[in-house]
């Protein structure tokens, strides 16, 4: 609780004013200040303006760094913003259309008709019934169906290609025959079974027949043919007819074979024919051979001739015989090897390197004198018969032109070398060249006699050798003399150019520069001066020493090691027209600016990238296209 | 192609491509052909031009007769002629979408009128005419809302649906000779009078911003379209100014090297170029960031030059002059045109590159900068670069015989403003 005090209570009792209340307002008031005037227009105005100009300094302020950036950038494209292909949706396109012309209605009028879809999941009623028909599950089944007969056509077709593309006619051959075989199973099984129609068939055959006969074949091939395999078996005449027609063939067939050996004399044992006629094919297999890399080894090849024999005389055979059971499974087996051989090839072709190797060792068989020589097929066989050392290999290469040389040759020879000459050549690498020349030139006139000598010549290869080299004299001089021309050679240039001595003469002009460079002394003598002067009289040599000024040493030269060099420190003048007197603005320091140049920037010294960066434009537009101004969508 | 980038295999390196670069600029100066063609058919001196935002080759010409001609650029034809005031066509401008244009004339209207040609029978009508009660000297419409804005007495914004202006802006009285939308930040105007000021305006307070008064009048002026704040006025000095509208107590840089009166200039659509129209018969083209032109246009033909227009894709310049007639000029002028292979195209940038890059030396600089000059532009260089130097001398020697600190230094960017006006 307060305490009451009582003095508080008694106040001194005073006259209030009627004025007091009049006062405290007047006190009032006058504590008050007063409005201030209000502003001009003119200066409320500014004030606004000052306002607004802040704020959309602030506001386009934003760009800043926007345009610094766009400004430093190295490429700019423009235009900024790529338009996109905005493909709008059908509906939307179909709606805001309406047909006009007839031709439009039309087309609309058959759409409805049909019912075509226009909203968005583009489905006819078909197509949509159809969706709803079939489930998922038989679908998936369908599907896997349709897929399997794709790839099982696709199988068929390959093989079917695959066979076609055989061209073994003795696969050919054994194909036929087994069809041939199979139909003539099937005639069989309709005669058991359907006896009038086995007739039918027969006399269907028999127009084909007539209809083949018309036309001039005479191979067994043709549907006739296969008609008359069929008769065969019960037709004599039949029979007899297939066999005057083989017989024809066949008369045909030897023909051709008949062709070759009509050039060679009767005498020459088969072996020898072949390898005349066909140089390529190798006689004896031996792995001194380097054709027969590439092909299939000699052994194979003679079974298989000796089958192509038999074949020839098999359809008669086969026709007359009884198709046995036996022979079936010969013939499917022939079928199996020629598709294992064909699986051996694919596979031989997939790893080379195991050919590869193969093949490094028949050339490690080689001698070497051979696999260096570029050969002729005549060498080769020669060689193979004979199997000479490779010592007198050599020999016989040499003596080979010598002996069978004419003038024209020599005319010829001597020609070639002249040319040689001015090419001025290394003397025994041309020799060995020019030989080989001139061999394959020889060799063709040769070759004709060679059959006939070829064992002679191996005989009497030791009397050969002495005789070659007696016989090498008249066409070897003029190599030698060559070869001396080209030891000669150097002298000769040396005695054209005896006069000038570039090496001396480029050692004086250095000497000379070196002279000119170096800081001469200052000659400050005054003769007369001090001491008497005048004609015959030198200054004395203290004065001389006194006033001659030694300037210090120059620095070292630059190209004081570099012997073939003279570097000249002297401003060009002709060049000083071109160069750059003073440091352009935005560079700071020389090296600077000499670095900016140094770099090249041509696709010469630089990759195809860095050329297409370096030489980027700055500003890239394209063509017909309107660029618009800057907006923030785009930035 | 593989190549061997040794460079013990390719030496000489420098020299090799200095030759290279200075026969590119020889090839360069061969090349220059920049006159393209001229399109005739005013019969009385050009005096305003406009670019349709959406036709590359379709630019709209209104000549002092009062007839406007709509040009198909890729025929150099007229492609549509009206009469649309009488007296002078003071401004056009076309709607940022394509469809209409406006025309303002000495007649005291302003008239919309549509794009396309009227159909058969149809007459040539204005879409709307509105009367005003002052000329106006000047028209430019917003880039993408349907407001435009005029000038005359004063800056008026209007819709497009009313016969009334949205605002006036005003600040003193004076006739107004251009007024320009910004086409970053839509809603800012520039305007330039004939007391000699630019001023500046917000349209969305309605309310000027700032004026900055130069020593002489100012003729157009021109925003940066990749720039927001950069604008450049032509001035009736002979020079350019660009400023920044954040700090305009002086210019970014004074653009010097015309020889008379510019009056109009127009920027390039990558904002990096702008060309300016003078009365001296010529047109040249400034880098933004240089005090001098890179390139000048003249013909003999060509008389003043009234207005230029540069396309929106910076491939060609066009510019109407006194003598009735539209020019079309190459923005570069040695540029070939048509379709380039890659090979050429790459060539053309390497040999640019090479130019770049030896620019500083001086038989290249030397065949780069020379140009052509007719004799009365020559002479007119010859003198005003004397009087220059007459003036820096004099100067120079007040300076030195006064009292030191007396004669300030000006720098020449401040050496034009007289004043800025809050």
């Amino acid at each position: 609780g307060e305490k009451l005090v009582l003095s508080e209570l008694l106040q001194p009792i005073k006259a209030k004013s009627a004025l007091s209340s009049v006062k405290k307002e007047l006190n009032k008031v006058k504590q008050k200040k007063a409005v201030e005037l209000p502003l001009s227009k003119e200066e409320a105005e500014r004030v606004v303006r000052e306002a607004a100009y802040v704020r959309t300094s602030k506001d386009v302020g934003k760009w800043q760094q926007v345009v610094l950036q766009n400004r430093r950038a190295e490429q700019l494209t423009f235009p900024m913003k790529q338009e996109l292909v905005a493909v709008a949706p059908l509906e939307q396109v179909v709606s805001a259309w309406k047909a006009r012309t007839p031709l439009e209605q039309e087309i609309f009028g058959l759409l409805h008709k049909t019912q075509q879809p226009i909203t968005d999941p583009l489905l006819t009623p078909q197509e949509k019934a159809s969706l709803q028909a079939m489930s998922l599950e038989e679908a998936r089944q369908r599907r896997a169906e349709l897929q399997k007969a794709r790839v099982l056509q696709s199988y068929y077709e390959a093989k079917a290609r695959r066979e076609k593309k055989i061209k073994s006619k003795k696969y050919h051959r054994v194909l036929k025959k087994s069809k041939r075989r199979k139909a003539l199973k099937e005639f069989e099984l309709l005669r058991n079974a359907d006896p009038e129609a086995a007739l039918a068939k027969l006399e269907e055959l028999e127009q084909l027949r007539m209809e083949e006969r018309m036309s001039l074949k005479h191979q067994n091939k043709g549907k006739w043919a296969r008609s008359r395999a069929i008769m065969a078996k019960y037709d004599l005449e039949a029979r007899k007819a297939m066999q005057e027609q083989l017989a024809k063939n066949k008369e045909l067939m030897q023909k051709v074979q008949v062709e070759l050996p009509e050039e060679e004399p009767g005498d020459v044992p088969a072996e020898d024919l072949v390898a005349e006629s066909v140089p390529t094919v190798p006689m004896d297999a031996s792995g001194a051979n380097p054709w027969m890399l590439g092909k299939p080894s000699g052994p194979a090849k003679e079974p298989e001739v000796q089958e192509d024999l038999g074949d020839v005389t098999e359809p008669a055979v086969a026709e007359s015989k009884d198709m046995s059971e036996e022979e079936m499974s010969e013939e499917e087996a022939l079928l199996q090897d020629f598709e294992q051989k064909r699986h051996i090839r694919r596979q031989q072709a997939a790893s080379p390197e195991l050919q590869g190797a193969d093949k490094a060792e028949m050339v490690s068989e080689l001698p070497e004198d051979i696999s260096v020589h570029p050969i002729c097929p005549e060498e080769q066989v020669s060689m193979g018969i004979d199997q000479p050392s490779p010592a007198q290999q050599e020999v016989l290469l040499l003596e080979q032109p010598s002996r069978v040389q004419t003038m024209e040759d020599v005319e010829a020879f001597a020609s070639e070398e002249c040319a040689e000459e001015q090419e001025i050549p290394v003397a025994a690498g041309a020799e060995k060249r020019v030989h080989q020349q001139q061999e394959g030139r020889a060799e063709d006139r040769q070759a004709k006699k060679r059959k006939a000598k070829k064992r002679r010549i191996i005989s009497l290869q030791a009397v050969l050798a002495g005789k070659s080299q007696e016989i090498q004299c008249p066409s070897l001089p003029v190599a030698v003399e060559e070869e001396e021309g080209g030891i000669d050679q150097r002298g000769v240039i040396t005695e054209a150019f005896a006069g000038d001595d570039v090496v001396a003469d480029f050692r004086r002009e250095k000497r000379k520069a070196e002279q000119a460079g170096k800081p001469q002394p200052v000659n400050l003598v005054l003769p007369g001066w001090g001491e008497w002067g005048g004609t015959g009289l030198r200054p004395s040599k203290k004065k001389m020493k006194g006033f001659l000024l030694k300037p210090p040493t120059a620095p070292p030269r630059k190209d004081q090691h570099l012997p073939h060099v003279i570097m000249s420190e002297q401003r060009n003048i002709h060049a000083a027209a071109h160069q750059v007197s003073e440091l352009p603005f935005p560079f700071e320091k020389h090296q600077q600016f000499e670095r900016s140049i140094r770099t090249p920037v041509g696709s010469m010294w630089n990759t195809q990238r860095a050329f297409q960066k370096l030489t980027a434009p700055r500003i890239v537009t394209r063509a017909g296209h309107i660029i618009q101004p800057i907006s923030a969508e785009n930035v | 192609v593989p190549r061997n980038y040794d460079p013990i295999l390719h030496p000489f390196e420098v020299p090799r491509e200095y030759t290279r670069a200075l026969n590119a600029t020889k090839l360069e100066r061969v090349f220059a052909k920049p006159f393209l063609s001229s399109l005739d058919g005013h019969r009385d001196g050009v005096n305003c031009m406009a670019k349709h935002p959406k036709s590359l080759s379709t630019v709209l010409s209104g000549a002092c007769d009062g007839e406007v001609k709509i040009w198909n650029l890729t025929k150099r034809q007229c492609i549509r002629t009206l009469q649309a005031h009488e007296g002078f066509v003071r401004g056009m401008c076309a709607r940022f979408c394509g469809t209409s244009f406006f025309t303002v004339g000495d007649d005291k209207t302003v008239k919309q009128w549509k794009m396309e040609s009227p159909g058969y029978g149809e007459e040539e009508e204005p879409i709307h005419t509105i009367l005003g009660k002052t000329v106006y000297t000047g028209i430019d419409h917003h880039w993408k809302e349907a407001v435009f804005a005029t000038c005359g007495q004063q800056v008026d914004i209007w819709d497009e649906q009313r016969t009334s202006p949205m605002c006036s802006l005003t600040w003193g009285f004076d006739s107004i000779s251009s007024v320009k939308f910004n086409p970053i930040e839509t809603y800012l105007l520039g305007s330039c009078a004939s007391d000699r000021n630019i001023v500046l305006y917000d349209m969305r307070q309605s309310t000027p911003l700032k004026k900055v008064i130069l020593k002489m009048r100012t003729n157009t002026l021109c925003w940066n379209p990749m720039e927001a704040f950069i604008f450049t006025a032509a001035n009736e000095d002979y020079n350019l100014y660009t400023f920044d509208m954040r700090f305009l107590a002086s210019p970014v840089m004074v653009h010097m090297d015309h020889v008379s009166a510019v009056l109009d200039v127009d920027y390039s659509p990558t904002g990096k170029e702008f060309v300016s129209a003078s009365f001296d018969k010529s047109i040249r083209i400034f880098p933004v960031d240089k005090g001098h032109s890179r390139e000048i246009y003249h013909t003999k033909r060509m008389q003043h030059v009234i207005t230029v227009k540069w396309t929106s894709d910076n491939k060609y310049i066009l510019c109407g002059s006194d003598e009735m007639n539209i020019r079309l000029w190459k923005a570069n002028a040695s540029e070939k045109l048509g379709v380039l292979a890659p090979r050429e195209k790459a060539a053309m940038n390497y040999n640019q590159k090479l130019k770049e890059k030896f620019q500083y030396h001086p038989q290249i600089k030397r065949i780069a900068r020379h140009r052509h000059l007719p004799k009365s532009i020559y002479c007119q260089v010859k003198e005003q670069r004397i009087m220059k130097e007459a003036r820096r001398r004099k100067e120079q020697n007040r300076r030195k015989h006064s009292k030191p600190g007396s004669v300030p230094f000006v720098s020449e960017k401040k050496k034009h403003i007289v004043a800025v006006v809050k």
